[in-house]
């Protein structure tokens, strides 16, 4: 058994960075608030690291399945009037959102 | 001078002089939309499919590709296999296993806030890529990897004063495109090249175009985004061995645009060099109108993707036998393919050249597959097609199919069209009017070889020059030559000039 990590604190900046990703507005009090929650969470999940070793792969899907496939088959398809259905707002067949002010990653 | 902002002028450097003190380095992501029949994850039609038309916004479209609440995505087994082949033929290992990974960001043309890519384990990578530039050197471009993903949506600005992404007034989105199956081929930097940086650039795109189109995994077609190249480019000091800050010119769209965009970026970051200022790392625009670069987004936060494993979709591991199976079915390189074009076809080495230059090799072969003689084939691609090519500032081979071609030069042969003739049909397939023997048709303009009707307008003719049959009785053969051209004037340029002669000469023989 290795030294317990250190532990992982979840700071104001780090909330506040991750709301900005988020393009979530937040008030000082829930920045503090969440840090708090965050940390909390975060260690939870840290006392994994207790029992991994190195010889233990890291796990992103609990099923061992691998090569799930579907063959090149065209299917069904929405229909446009489906598409737009759930649309704010929509415009010559697409749908209108407000002037973009990022760009395409 | 820290803030590099202040040097964002269009000041170049003269070409010569920014090679001769700095050495550019080059990085490509080249991204290649499949057609496969259907999407990455859904069973969608995909609108990059070799059969696709154009077609409506929004119609192409299953809930996995708008990220609908419940959907789940399912990997296409044929997506997987292109891929492979796309690994193989760029000389890469295939990854044991890979996964998917969540490239997270907010932009709406993708619905579910992020994108299914991958990320640290792609499907391939190590590779290396033999490019030929035009003068016939040889370079071979390094590989870092090729990896999955899927393409987004389309946004199109509408409003503003200049109707480009800043001053919009609203964005619409198609989602038709969302899902598309993509492999990203990004290359490891691009040292050495010096003052043929440009042409590297365009010949390796031109290569991985060859490459994509052999394979018969994607159309590949620039001008409709089947490839599209985000271009990387960086100087350093004459003997400096850490490189410089890079910018990434984004979307350049044809292979003329490849070089003059890497060319432009040369003397535009010289200038801020000598100038005594920085590079920013950023991403530029290219505007193809001004053959120029504007800056775009800063890296920055934004740039924060946090990937992770895509938990809803499961790890691939192909099977040594499928890779075994693909590799065994690779086409020839397109260096091989070139080498046996030059030895089958017969061109001399200058005639080749010719058609490399001008990317046509592919064309060429399918023309004369289709039937046709390899110099009549040369002749209309580097004639004709080429000229209208060039003056609307397109790729020759987007105007015309090869078997439209072929299916022109038999009419020919065959005596139906003059060259003349032969050329207005062109324009009438170029301009979309249909096949060859269509615009025969519905602009009436086959050769009048119906001798009756020659006759006729020969009768006219000497009507109006009556000594002329003497003076070829004479022995003044060439007196012909005014008939013959009454007669094409009179018929509009269609009959068969060759035929109106020997009639013209039988006549005088009487």
């Amino acid at each position: 058994m290795t030294d317990a990590p250190e532990p992982v604190v979840i700071t104001a900046a780090d909330v506040q960075h991750l709301a900005g990703l988020a393009r979530i507005a937040l008030t000082p009090e829930e920045i503090e608030h969440l840090a708090g929650e965050l940390t909390q969470i975060v260690d939870s999940v840290a006392k994994v690291r207790e029992v991994a070793t190195p010889d233990v792969p890291a796990t992103s899907h609990p099923v061992p399945l691998v090569n799930v496939l579907r063959p090149d088959v065209p299917g069904a398809v929405l229909t446009q009037q489906q598409v737009l259905s759930g649309a704010p707002d929509a415009s010559d067949g697409r749908f209108r959102v407000p002037a973009i002010l990022g760009e395409e990653q | 001078m820290a803030d590099g902002t202040a040097f964002a002028s269009d000041a170049l450097l003269d070409y010569d002089e920014a090679l001769a003190k700095y050495e550019p380095v080059l990085g490509f992501e080249v991204h290649v939309e499949l057609s496969t029949r259907t999407k990455m994850f859904s069973a969608a039609p995909n609108p990059a499919a070799a059969d696709s038309g154009s077609v409506e916004p929004n119609t192409m479209v299953a809930p996995v590709d708008m990220g609908l609440p419940g959907s789940l995505p399912v990997v296409n087994a044929q997506a997987v296999r292109y891929s492979i082949s796309l690994g193989l033929a760029l000389g890469c290992s295939i990854a044991e296993t890979c996964r998917f990974a969540r490239k997270n960001y907010f932009y709406p043309d993708l619905g579910k806030n992020y994108q299914i890519s991958q990320y640290d384990e792609p499907i391939a990578f190590d590779g290396s890529v033999e490019v030929e530039l035009e003068d016939g050197t040889t370079w071979t471009v390094p590989i870092e990897r090729a990896h999955m993903e899927e393409d987004a949506g389309k946004l199109t600005h509408v409003g503003g004063a200049t109707g480009r992404i800043q001053g919009a007034d609203w964005s619409l989105v198609d989602y038709n495109r969302a899902g598309v199956p993509l492999v990203e081929i990004v290359t490891k930097p691009i040292v050495g090249a010096g003052a043929a940086a440009p042409q590297l650039a365009k010949a390796y795109v031109a290569t991985i175009r060859d490459i994509v189109r052999s394979l018969g995994i994607s159309e590949a077609r620039m001008e409709r985004g089947n490839l599209r190249c985000d271009a990387n480019v960086s100087l350093r000091p004459r003997g400096r061995e850490r490189f410089g800050t890079r910018t990434e010119t984004k979307n350049v769209n044809s292979l003329r645009s490849v070089e003059r965009a890497v060319r432009y970026e040369i003397r535009r970051q010289a200038a801020i060099l000598e100038a005594g200022g920085t590079i920013v790392q950023e991403t530029r625009h290219w505007h193809e109108d001004t053959g120029t670069t504007s800056a775009g987004r800063p890296k920055s936060d934004a740039d924060d993707y946090r990937y992770f494993p895509e938990p809803d979709l499961l790890p691939i591991q192909p099977s040594a036998e499928l890779i075994a199976e693909l590799r065994a079915a690779l086409p020839e390189t397109p260096t091989q393919f070139r080498r046996r074009l030059q030895a089958d076809y017969g061109f001399t080495e200058s005639e080749f050249r010719d058609l490399v230059n001008a990317n046509l090799l592919v064309e060429l072969e399918e023309t004369v597959g289709k039937g046709a003689a390899p110099a009549q084939a040369r002749k209309w691609w580097l004639g004709e097609i080429l000229r209208i090519a060039n003056s609307r500032g397109v790729e020759a081979g987007t105007l015309v199919s090869p078997l439209h071609v072929s299916e022109l030069i038999a009419l020919v042969e065959n005596g139906d069209l003059t060259d003349r003739l032969a050329r207005q049909v062109l324009e009438g397939v170029v301009a979309g009017e249909g096949s060859p023997e269509e615009v025969v048709k519905a602009r009436g303009l086959a050769v009048v070889s119906d001798d009756t009707a020659l006759t006729a307008a020969i009768d006219e003719a000497l009507a109006a020059q009556p000594d002329v049959l003497q003076k070829i009785r004479d022995g003044k053969v060439q007196a012909a030559g005014a008939v013959i051209g009454a007669v094409m004037k009179a018929m509009r340029g269609q009959a068969d000039a060759a035929r109106v002669r020997e009639l013209v000469l039988e006549r005088a023989a009487r």
